[in-house]
């Protein structure tokens, strides 16, 4: 199976995109968003040519320097700080956390020649973290239906329990740890670690994005764009997942 | 296989429809009261040059040829490779605006397409106005409808582009845009009747293209699904489009 890291840079346009559609902007900040859009290929050319020290500073750093100046150099500034912020928040979400599950895919192979993992050493990785992710969500919805009570956080996620979230996190834990030796070069303690990191991370990921729902009075973002809809929705826990469990691999194998 | 304008089924598959399915995305509200084959006249709302190239992307290739936008010919033809563009390629009908003063019928090249069985776009609202407002609908539909009263009107309304492109603006800013398909009108016979109707028809979808309300007590449901693992083995950039 090959795993295309391209596949990501039409997630983070289409999030990006849903992003953008969703808050409100500012007319006079449509170059600014243009100039936001164009940020995407810039992000993924870095992971193409494998830079990881531009990959990694291009958005936090230059995006976040050079947008702020194209908004003065336009020159409307009521609304200035929320949009400096909105945007900078929406692409930081939308582009530099999914571009990590893309440099994934370029990480050089570590794995020895005769590991299971040798020959799909990146896309191993990527099934690892979107596996984990995804069943997260299940187990904690599954949990929190079975033995739910005590809310966790009633005032983002109603329907979130403690019990839901200790169970997810349980459940992703082992399962982190029984996929490890299959799908990458992690040792079997730190694959229980990198399930609890996916399991708690995916959590966070999953209620900001509510947060920002609730904050824009939206029921899901499926149900204003059908059809297209929903990409943040699915991608809310792979926001917190992608970036620290890349961390979490670079730190403990390169 | 006569009669398909090859050209603009080119067009259509090499800009119009990746401009509306990939660069903005459209959310299509009811596609499936959309004319395939058959004689139509279409009413829309206008906030944007890309008006016409979103509805033009809603018809199979099959049909583009017999679709034809009617615009303001003072603005389409306004340079030479503009009026070839808009004549050749998005095949308008030109609206000369100048023979209103004049006292000519500006819309005698709208009745021959009808006659010839084609369908049409028109904008009743005039102009492109303000971003995302509506303005007051004009009569001139009405006057096709009295020559061609058995033919069925569509209105569809855009929600999006005026943030996209708007007026006096160049720079194309890709947002997705909602696009509402209206059940098929009658002619009634009574101009003020059929244009009060249109207005409400627009009014309710402009007020359904404002987010919804969070409700409480909504089940978190589970986003788990085969889909996203395919996605990134997948290698098709179109899935999403069309």
């Amino acid at each position: 199976m090959r795993v295309r890291w391209e596949r990501a840079t039409e997630l983070s346009f289409l999030a990006l995109k849903e992003y953008l559609s969703l808050i409100p902007t500012r007319r006079a900040d449509r170059r600014v968003l243009a100039w936001a859009y164009l940020s995407i290929p810039f992000q993924y050319l870095w992971v193409w040519i494998e830079w990881y020290g531009m990959f990694i500073i291009f958005i936090p750093v230059y995006v976040f320097l050079f947008l702020p100046l194209r908004m003065v150099t336009i020159g409307e500034t009521a609304g200035f700080l929320k949009a400096a912020g909105t945007i900078h928040w929406g692409l930081m979400i939308t582009v530099f956390s999914i571009s990590h599950i893309a440099f994934l895919l370029v990480l050089p192979n570590t794995a020895p020649a005769t590991a299971a993992t040798a020959t799909v050493f990146g896309a191993g990785l990527v099934l690892y973290l979107v596996i984990l992710t995804e069943l997260n969500d299940v187990a904690q919805y599954v949990w929190g239906k079975s033995f739910g009570e005590r809310k966790i956080l009633p005032t983002v996620s109603p329907n979130k329990t403690v019990a839901g979230f200790l169970g997810g996190l349980g459940t992703t834990a082992l399962l982190g740890l029984a996929l490890a030796p299959l799908l990458t070069p992690l040792t079997i303690l730190e694959g229980l670690g990198a399930g609890i990191l996916i399991g708690a991370s995916g959590f966070v990921g999953d209620v900001t994005i509510s947060a920002m729902k609730r904050d824009l009075g939206i029921k899901d973002t499926g149900s204003i764009l059908p059809g297209h809809g929903g990409i943040l929705d699915r991608v809310d826990s792979l926001t917190y997942t992608a970036p620290l469990f890349f961390h979490f691999i670079r730190y403990f194998h390169y | 296989m006569t009669g398909y304008n090859w050209f603009r089924v080119i067009v259509q598959w090499l800009i119009v429809k990746p401009l509306a399915g990939i660069v903005l995305g459209l959310n299509i509200r009811n596609p499936e009261r959309l004319p395939q084959a058959k004689q139509v006249i279409i009413v829309a709302n206008h906030n944007s040059h890309l008006d016409t190239l979103v509805l033009l992307s809603l018809f199979p290739w099959r049909s583009i040829h017999r679709v034809r936008p009617v615009a303001a010919a003072d603005y389409f033809l306004r340079t030479p490779l503009l009026a070839w563009f808009s004549l050749n390629v998005l095949g308008i009908i030109p609206l000369d605006r100048a023979n209103i003063r004049r006292g000519e019928d500006p819309l005698q090249r709208v009745r021959e397409s009808l006659g010839k069985g084609e369908s049409i776009i028109i904008f009743p609202e005039g102009s492109r106005g303000e971003p995302e407002e509506l303005a007051p609908i004009k009569g001139g539909v009405t006057h096709l409808l009295k020559d061609f009263p058995e033919l069925p009107v569509l209105p569809i309304f855009m929600f999006g582009l005026g943030r996209s492109l708007p007026r006096g603006e160049a720079v194309l800013v890709p947002f997705f845009v909602d696009v509402f398909v209206g059940e098929e009108l009658k002619w009634s016979g009574n101009k003020n009747e059929f244009l009060a109707q249109l207005d409400a028809i627009f009014k309710g979808f402009a007020e359904a293209a404002h987010p919804e309300r969070w409700e409480d007590g909504r089940s978190d449901a589970i986003f788990f699904s085969p889909g996203s693992l395919a996605f990134f083995c997948s290698p098709s950039l179109l899935q999403h489009s069309y």
